[in-house]
C-alpha cells in the first residue's frame, strides 16, 4: 500500500483534526483529548510509513524523486497564488520519524502530564505543533511552509510558556516567538524577492518551480551590486529563518530558556518538531542555496555562510554545555550544538548526512530529554544535578535507556547512531575544499559533546543521592518508560542505515544509486579513528573529572569551577548573550519605542496642539480688539440714545385719560388753528 | 339753516358728550363707549355730506360708514378683551388704575 | 432586481431606525436594543443579498442608481450611488462590525435610545460614504458621520472624552476643508462632481487641461489632507489614539473598524483615479510617510501603558500597511503587473481584515475595562488566562490575528502588500518589516502582561465570557479562520476590479 501525493495532506490533517478535537474539550474531556490526539499521531504514523512505502518505490526514475499536486490557493489577477503537496524520501523519512517520536512523546506526556489542571488543552497544543511541523514537511511550496513555519513557531509560543503563570515561562515563550520572528523576517523577505523574482513559490512544477533549473540559472545568473548572485542574497535570507527557527548563533538565545516548558515539549522541540525545521527547510531549499557554487566570482557563496555559522554554533552549544548545571538545559546546549553540526554539513555541500544526524539526533534526543523528564518527574521537579545523584538503583529502565541516549549523543563508536551520523558530517567537512575550520571546530566539539554528557550522567545517576528529591525519586510507570525503550532501540539500530559501507539512507534521499561494498566500511579511516581517540579523550576527561571522585555534597565546588572559576562563570552565564542583547538589541527596541512616542506626543501632536494655541490667540487678540476699540465706540452711542429714551418715556406715563386729553386738547387746538387759519 | 347744518349740529353734539365721556369716565367700558359715539360722530357727517354733496347718487358714503362701522365693531371686540384681561389682572376696570405701561 | 433601489434602502434602513427610536421615547431599552440592532443587521442582510446578485466577474459599478438632486443653474448635483466590488467589500464590513459593535455596547445604561440613535446614524453615514457615486452626497455623508461620532465619544466616552471628541472633530473637519475647496474648484473647471465623469476626465487628460501645473497640485494636496487625516496618514494621526482611547468600546469599534476605512476607500475611489500623475509624483514621499505610520506607528504602540491606546496605534500601523501598497503601485506604474496586483489586492483584503481583527481587539480591551472597573492599563492586570480561559483564547486569536499569523485573516492581506511592495520598492518592503517585528513585540507584551504571570488584584474575580459577549466575538473569530484558511471568498469579489484598475495603470 502506498498513499498517493494527493491524499499526502492527511498526514498534517489528521494531528490538526485532533488539535480541534482538544481546544473544543472540556477540562474534563481528558481521555477524549488525550486519546484523539494519539490516535491521530498513530494514523499520521501509519500514513507516514505508506507515504516512505510508495516513495521510495516509486516507479519514476532515480533523480526525479518528487511527486507533487499543486493546486490554486485563490486568484490573484489573472494569475492565481498556488500552493502545494510534495511527496519525496526527504519529506517522507521526515514524516515518519517526526510521527513515530512524536507519538513517543505523547505517549510519555500521558504519565508526565497527569497531574496537570490543564491537560487536555496539552494535547491540543501538541497536536497542533506536530500538525504544523508535518504541513511543514509534506509543503510544496515555500509559502505554504512559511505558513507551517509562522504555526510551528506559535505551537511552541503557546506550549513554552504553556505553564504561563510563572513569570519566567510566560517570557522564555514570547523570547521564543520573537526571536525567531527576526530570522523569520529574514525568511519572509527571502520569500517575497524569491517570488519577485521567478513569480512562483512552487519549489517543484513540472519545470517551473523555484528549485527547478530554469529558475535557478536565472537567479544565479543575476548578479547584484557587489557581485553577489541573488540567489546568494536569497538563500542567506533563507538561512536566517533557517538559524532562528534552529537555534544557531546569533539567535540561539530563545533555545535554552525554552526549557520553561514541559519537558516533553522541551523533547518535541528539540527533536522532533521546530528545530527541525530549520534544518529541513535549508535541505529543502538546498537547490537553491547551492545555486551559486559554480559561480566562481563571487564574494561569498550562501553555502559557506551556512558552514561557518554552523561550526560556531557547534562549538559555541558545546562550551556553554559544559558550564551548565540544569539537567535540560545541558541537554539544550547539547541540541543548539548538533544542530551546528547538521548546518555545518550543510555547508559543506553533504545534506544527506545533515538529514541522517537530524533523524539519528531526533532519537537520542528525544530519548535524552524524556529521561530527563522521568528524573525530573521522578524526583519533584528538582532538575539541578547538582541536586540529583544515585538514581541508577532506583530508576533502572531510566538510567539504561539514558546512557544509551548519552552514548549516542558523545558518538560511542560503532554501536550507536550518533556516531554514524556524526562520522558523515565531519568527512564530509573534511572534503570541502574551502576551508578545514569547520572540521576542526567539530572535532573540538566532539571532544566537549563526550565530555559534558558524561558529566551530565556522573553527576545525575551515580553516587549517593544528594538531596530528599533525589533519593525519595522511585521508577515511573511503563507509559513512560516503554517511550523510552523504544527510543533506545532507535538510538541504537538507526546508524545503520547510513554508514559508509552501505549508505542507503544517503543514496534514497538524492535519488542516486545505492554504492554498497564491505570495503567502504573504513573508508576515511584516519578520520574516524582521530574522532574515537577524541570520544575517548572526552569520556576519559569526563570520568576523571566526575566519575572518579563523585561529588559529595549539592553545594560542593564543581572542580572545574575550582581550576578556572571566571571561565566557568561565563559558560554558566552562556557567554552573556542574553545581557549583550539586553544591552544592543533590547535597548535599541526601548529608545526606537520612546522616540516614537515621543514624536508623537511632542512633535507631531506639539505641532497640531500648537496650530490649536494659535487659533486660541488669535481669538483671544481678536477680543481684545473687538471689546476695547470697536464696541467702546458703539457703547458711548448706544448709551446716549438710551439716555434720551429714558427721558422720553417720563411722557409715558400710562394713564389712558391723560393720553385722551392730550388728544382732545390737541383736536381743539387744531379745530381752531384750521378755522382762524381760513383753510376751507 | 340748512338740512346739512343741522345734521352737522347734531353730529357735533354727538361728538362733544362723546368726547366728555371719554374723558370723565373711569369705567374703562365707558371710556369705550364714549368713543363709539365719537366714531358714530364722524359717520353721521360721512352720511350727511354723501348725502347733500354734490353727487349723492354714486354710493361712496355709505360704503365709507359700512368699512367704518364694521371696523368699530372689530374694536369693541378688541377692546372688551382687552377690558377682561385687565380685569383679570387687577380686579376692577378703573382706567386710572391700568398704569403699568408707564414708562 | 434593476429597479428595487437596494443601495437606497442599504443607506437609508440605518436612518429609518433613527426616526423610529426617536418617536418612542418612551419605549424601554431593551426593545429599543432589540430594533436598533434589528435595523443594524439590515446592512448585513441586504450586503448578502447585494453579494447574491452580484455579477463578481463584471468590474464595474452595479446596482447603480442616478437622479438629478439639485440643479440650480450651473450647480448640478445628482443623487449617484453604485456598487463595485471595493464597495461591496466594505458594505459587508459595516454589516459584520456594526452589529457587533451594538451587541458590545448592550451593557449602555445612560440613555441607551439615543445612543442607538446616534450609532444607527453613524452607520447609515458611513454607508453613505461607502456608495455615493458624487461629491456633493458623498461629502454630505462623510460630513454627516463626524456628528454622530463627536457626540459619541463625548457623550459616553471615558474621562479625557471632550478634548478628544474636539480634536477628532476639529482636526477632521480641518482636513475636509481643504478638501471641499479643492472639489469647489474642481466643480468650477469640470462642471460636475461625479467621480465617474471626473475619473474618465482625468483619465483622458481633460482634468489636468483646465488647470495650470500649480493649481492643480495645490488641489491634489486639498484632497489629499482631507484624506490623510481621516485615515490617518502618519504624521496627521495624533488626533486618533487620544479620539480611540477614550471612545466608548462600541464607538471605538466602529470607529477603528469603518471609519478609519473611509479614509482608505477616499483614497482608492477619489484621489488616485483623479490625479494620478500627482500621485505618481508625491508617491516617494508619500512612501516615507506611509512607512513612518508603519514603524513609528508599531513602535509607539510598544511604549504605550493604556491598552487602547496601545490597539490604537496598532491600527495606524495596520492602515499605513494600505496605503504603503497603493502609494507603491501609484509611484510605480505599470512596470510590474503581477506586484502592482498583488498589492493592490493586498489593500484590500488588509482593509476588511484589519476591521474584523482591530474591532475584535479593542472589544476584547473593552470586556477587560468593564471587568475592571474602568482600569485598562498594562501593568493593571496579569494572569487572567486563570480566571478566563474562553475569554484569553478568543482575545489570543483576535491579536494573532492582528499580528498576521498565518492560517488566520491577517496574514493573507499582510502577504500580498509586502509582497507588492516588495516587487515595487524593495527597500520599503524591508523598512516595513520593522514594522512587523515590532507588532509582534507589542502584542505579545500585551497578552503576557495582562493574561499570562500571576494574577494582579482582583483578576482572580474576573468572570469568563458571557453569553452576550461570545455571541459578539464569535462570529469574528470564526470569520478570521475562514478567511485564513480560504481567501478566495473575498478575492473573487474584488479580483476583476483590481485586474482593471492594474490594467488601466498608466
Amino acid at each position: 500500500m502506498v498513499l498517493p501525493v494527493q491524499s499526502v495532506w492527511l498526514i498534517p490533517a489528521l494531528p490538526l483534526l485532533a488539535a480541534g478535537i482538544g481546544a473544543l474539550t472540556p477540562r474534563g474531556g481528558r481521555a477524549l483529548a488525550a486519546g484523539s490526539a494519539i490516535l491521530a499521531m498513530a494514523g499520521a504514523f501509519v500514513l507516514a510509513c505508506l507515504a516512505l512505502n510508495g516513495s521510495l518505490n516509486s516507479a519514476a526514475p532515480l533523480g526525479s524523486v518528487h511527486a507533487v499536486h499543486n493546486f490554486d490557493w485563490f486568484d490573484l489577477g489573472h494569475g492565481a497564488v498556488r500552493l502545494g503537496w510534495l511527496l519525496d524520501p526527504l519529506a517522507a523519512f521526515m514524516c515518519v520519524m517526526v510521527t513515530f517520536v512524536g507519538l513517543l512523546i505523547f505517549i510519555f506526556s500521558l504519565g508526565y502530564m497527569e497531574p496537570d489542571a490543564n491537560f487536555t488543552r496539552f494535547f491540543c497544543f501538541l497536536s497542533l505543533f506536530a500538525a504544523a511541523m508535518l504541513g511543514l514537511l509534506v509543503a510544496n511550496s515555500l509559502l505554504l511552509l512559511f505558513i507551517c513555519w509562522e504555526l510551528v513557531g506559535l505551537a511552541s509560543y503557546l506550549l513554552i510558556g504553556f505553564w504561563f503563570h510563572k513569570p519566567a515561562a510566560a517570557a522564555a515563550a514570547k523570547k521564543a516567538f520573537i526571536t525567531t520572528r527576526i530570522g523569520d523576517l529574514g525568511l519572509l523577505l527571502g520569500l517575497l524577492w524569491l517570488y519577485d523574482s521567478t513569480g512562483s513559490l512552487l519549489f517543484y512544477d513540472g519545470g517551473a518551480g523555484v528549485l527547478e533549473s530554469a529558475a535557478l540559472a536565472g537567479l544565479a545568473g543575476h548578479l547584484l551590486a557587489g557581485g553577489l548572485a541573488a540567489s546568494t542574497a536569497i538563500g542567506l535570507l533563507i538561512f536566517c529563518g533557517a538559524a532562528g527557527k534552529s537555534g544557531q548563533f546569533p539567535l540561539h538565545v530563545w533555545l535554552p530558556d525554552a526549557m520553561e516548558g514541559p519537558t516533553p515539549v522541551s523533547a518535541l522541540i528539540h527533536a522532533a518538531t521546530m528545530v527541525a525545521a530549520g534544518v529541513f527547510l535549508v535541505a529543502r531549499v538546498y537547490p537553491l542555496m547551492s545555486a551559486d557554487t559554480l559561480l566562481a566570482a563571487v564574494p561569498v557563496h550562501a553555502l559557506t555562510v551556512v558552514a561557518f555559522i554552523g561550526a560556531i554554533t557547534a562549538l559555541l552549544g558545546a562550551l556553554i554545555a559544559c558550564g551548565q548545571s540544569d539537567i535540560k538545559r545541558v541537554l539544550a546546549f547539547s541540541t543548539v550544538s548538533q544542530l551546528g553540526y547538521m548546518m555545518l554539513a550543510l555547508g559543506v555541500g553533504s545534506w544527506t548526512a545533515a538529514i541522517f544526524h537530524l533523524l539519528t539526533h531526533a532519537f537520542f534526543k528525544a530519548l535524552l530529554f524524556l529521561g530527563a523528564g522521568s528524573v525530573i518527574h521522578a524526583a519533584h521537579h528538582e532538575q539541578d544535578i547538582r541536586s540529583l545523584g544515585g538514581l541508577r538503583p532506583r530508576m533502572k529502565v531510566t538510567f539504561a535507556t539514558f546512557a544509551l541516549g548519552m552514548m549516542a549523543l558523545a558518538g560511542v563508536p560503532f554501536l550507536f547512531s550518533g556516531f554514524w551520523s556524526k562520522e558523515a558530517i565531519l568527512h564530509a567537512a573534511h572534503e570541502w575544499d574551502v576551508s578545514q575550520l569547520p572540521l576542526y571546530a567539530g572535532l573540538l566539539a566532539v571532544v566537549l559533546t563526550a565530555f559534558y554528557m558524561t558529566r551530565l550522567v556522573a553527576e545525575t545517576f551515580l553516587g549517593q543521592p544528594r538531596t530528599a528529591p533525589a533519593a525519595q525519586a522511585q521508577e515511573n510507570s511503563a507509559v513512560m518508560t516503554v517511550p523510552l525503550i523504544l527510543l533506545a532501540v532507535g538510538a541504537v539500530l538507526l546508524g545503520f542505515i547510513g554508514t559508509p559501507a552501505c549508505p542507503w539512507l544517503q543514496a534514497r534521499l538524492s535519488g542516486e544509486p545505492l554504492h554498497s561494498s564491505m570495503g567502504n566500511f573504513f573508508a576515511g579511516g584516519g578520520l574516524m579513528f582521530l574522532s574515537i581517540v577524541l570520544v575517548g579523550a572526552g569520556l576519559g576527561a569526563g570520568w576523571w573529572l566526575y566519575g572518579r571522585q563523585l561529588r559529595a555534597t549539592a553545594e560542593a565546588r564543581d572542580p572545574l569551577v575550582v581550576a578556572s572559576p571566571t571561565v566557568m562563570a561565563a559558560l554558566a552565564n552562556r557567554l552573556g548573550f542574553d545581557e549583550l542583547y539586553a544591552a544592543t538589541v533590547g535597548r535599541l527596541n526601548t529608545l526606537t519605542a520612546a522616540l516614537a512616542d515621543g514624536l508623537d506626543r511632542w512633535v507631531f501632536g506639539g505641532f497640531i496642539n500648537f496650530l490649536g494655541m494659535l487659533g486660541v490667540f488669535s481669538g483671544m487678540v481678536n477680543r481684545q480688539v473687538d471689546e476695547d476699540t470697536l464696541n467702546h465706540g458703539f457703547d458711548s452711542v448706544s448709551e446716549s440714545i438710551r439716555g434720551s429714551g429714558r427721558r422720553y418715556s417720563r411722557a409715558q406715563t400710562g394713564e389712558a385719560h391723560g393720553y385722551l386729553r392730550v388728544i382732545a386738547i390737541a383736536f381743539v387746538v387744531l379745530a381752531f388753528v384750521l378755522v382762524l387759519g381760513g383753510v376751507r | 339753516m340748512t338740512q346739512l347744518h343741522l345734521c352737522l349740529l347734531i353730529s357735533s353734539a354727538l361728538f362733544c358728550i362723546g368726547l366728555a365721556g371719554a374723558l370723565a369716565r373711569s369705567n374703562t367700558i365707558l371710556v369705550l363707549l364714549g368713543i363709539e359715539l365719537m366714531l358714530n360722530a364722524a359717520n353721521l357727517n360721512f352720511i350727511a355730506f354723501w348725502r347733500f354733496g354734490p353727487s349723492p347718487a354714486h354710493a361712496t358714503g355709505v360704503i365709507f360708514v359700512i368699512f367704518s362701522i364694521a371696523i368699530a365693531a372689530a374694536e369693541a371686540a378688541v377692546g372688551l378683551a382687552l377690558i377682561i384681561s385687565l380685569y383679570r389682572h387687577q380686579r376692577n376696570i378703573r382706567l386710572q388704575d391700568a398704569v403699568r405701561l408707564k414708562g | 432586481m434593476s429597479s428595487f433601489p437596494l443601495l437606497t434602502f442599504l443607506i437609508f434602513i440605518p436612518w429609518m431606525g433613527v426616526l423610529m427610536l426617536a418617536s418612542m421615547p418612551h419605549a424601554h431599552p431593551k426593545i429599543v436594543r432589540g430594533l436598533a440592532l434589528l435595523y443594524s443587521l439590515s446592512t448585513l442582510a441586504l450586503g448578502l443579498l447585494a453579494w447574491g446578485n452580484f455579477d463578481s466577474a463584471a468590474p464595474g459599478y452595479q446596482f447603480v442608481e442616478q437622479h438629478r438632486w439639485i440643479s440650480l443653474g450651473v450647480l448640478n448635483v445628482s443623487y449617484h450611488l453604485g456598487l463595485d466590488g471595493m464597495s461591496l467589500l466594505l458594505v459587508l464590513l459595516t454589516g459584520l462590525v456594526a452589529p457587533a459593535c451594538l451587541l458590545a455596547s448592550w451593557k449602555i445604561e445612560r440613555d441607551p435610545r439615543l445612543f442607538c440613535m446616534l450609532f444607527l446614524f453613524l452607520q447609515g453615514a458611513a454607508l453613505g460614504v461607502f456608495l455615493a457615486l458624487d461629491f456633493f452626497p458623498w461629502f454630505v455623508f462623510w460630513e454627516l458621520s463626524l456628528v454622530p461620532a463627536f457626540f459619541l465619544i463625548k457623550l459616553w466616552g471615558g474621562p479625557g472624552a471632550s478634548r478628544a471628541a474636539y480634536q477628532f472633530v476639529v482636526y477632521t473637519i480641518g482636513g475636509s476643508a481643504f478638501m471641499l475647496l479643492a472639489f469647489a474648484a474642481i466643480f468650477a473647471a469640470a462642471g460636475t462632481f461625479d467621480f465617474v465623469e471626473l475619473a474618465a476626465l482625468a483619465h483622458n487628460g481633460g482634468l489636468a487641461a483646465k488647470f495650470s501645473g500649480p493649481v492643480l497640485t495645490a488641489i491634489f494636496l486639498g484632497v489629499l489632507l482631507g484624506l490623510a487625516v481621516k485615515v490617518p496618514l502618519f504624521p496627521f494621526h495624533t488626533w486618533l489614539p487620544s479620539a480611540y482611547a477614550e471612545a466608548p468600546t462600541g464607538a471605538s469599534m466602529f470607529l477603528t473598524g469603518i471609519m478609519s476605512k473611509m479614509g482608505v476607500y477616499g483614497f482608492l475611489r477619489i484621489l488616485w483615479p483623479l490625479f494620478p500623475a500627482q500621485l505618481h509624483a508625491a508617491a516617494p514621499g508619500l512612501i516615507w510617510l506611509a512607512l513612518g505610520g508603519v514603524v513609528l506607528g508599531a513602535f509607539a504602540a510598544m511604549k504605550q501603558t493604556d491598552l487602547k491606546r496601545m490597539v490604537a496605534y496598532s491600527s495606524v500601523n495596520h492602515l499605513s500597511y494600505c496605503l504603503l501598497a497603493l502609494f507603491a503601485v501609484a509611484g510605480t506604474g505599470r512596470l510590474h503587473v503581477e506586484a502592482s496586483t498583488a498589492a493592490l489586492s493586498g489593500t484590500l483584503l488588509q482593509v476588511f481584515n484589519h476591521g474584523l481583527s482591530a474591532s475584535a481587539l479593542f472589544f476584547c480591551v473593552g470586556l477587560l475595562e468593564a471587568r475592571a472597573h474602568g482600569k485598562r492599563g498594562l501593568s493593571d492586570f496579569g494572569g487572567v488566562r486563570t480566571a478566563a480561559p474562553v475569554f484569553a483564547g478568543l482575545c489570543g486569536i483576535a491579536m494573532f490575528s492582528s499580528l498576521g499569523l498565518p492560517g488566520l485573516n491577517g496574514f493573507v492581506g499582510e502577504f500580498l502588500v509586502f509582497r507588492g511592495v516588495f516587487g515595487l520598492a524593495p527597500w520599503a518592503a524591508a523598512i516595513g518589516c520593522l514594522g512587523l517585528f515590532a507588532t509582534a513585540y507589542f502584542l505579545l507584551t500585551f497578552w503576557q502582561r495582562v493574561f499570562h504571570g500571576p494574577q494582579g488584584p482582583g483578576v482572580a474575580a474576573f468572570p469568563d465570557l458571557n453569553g452576550l459577549e461570545l455571541v459578539t466575538l464569535l462570529p469574528a473569530i470564526g470569520l478570521m479562520f475562514v478567511l485564513g484558511v480560504w481567501p478566495q471568498l473575498l478575492v473573487s469579489v474584488f479580483n476583476p476590479l483590481v485586474t482593471t484598475w492594474v490594467g488601466s495603470l498608466p
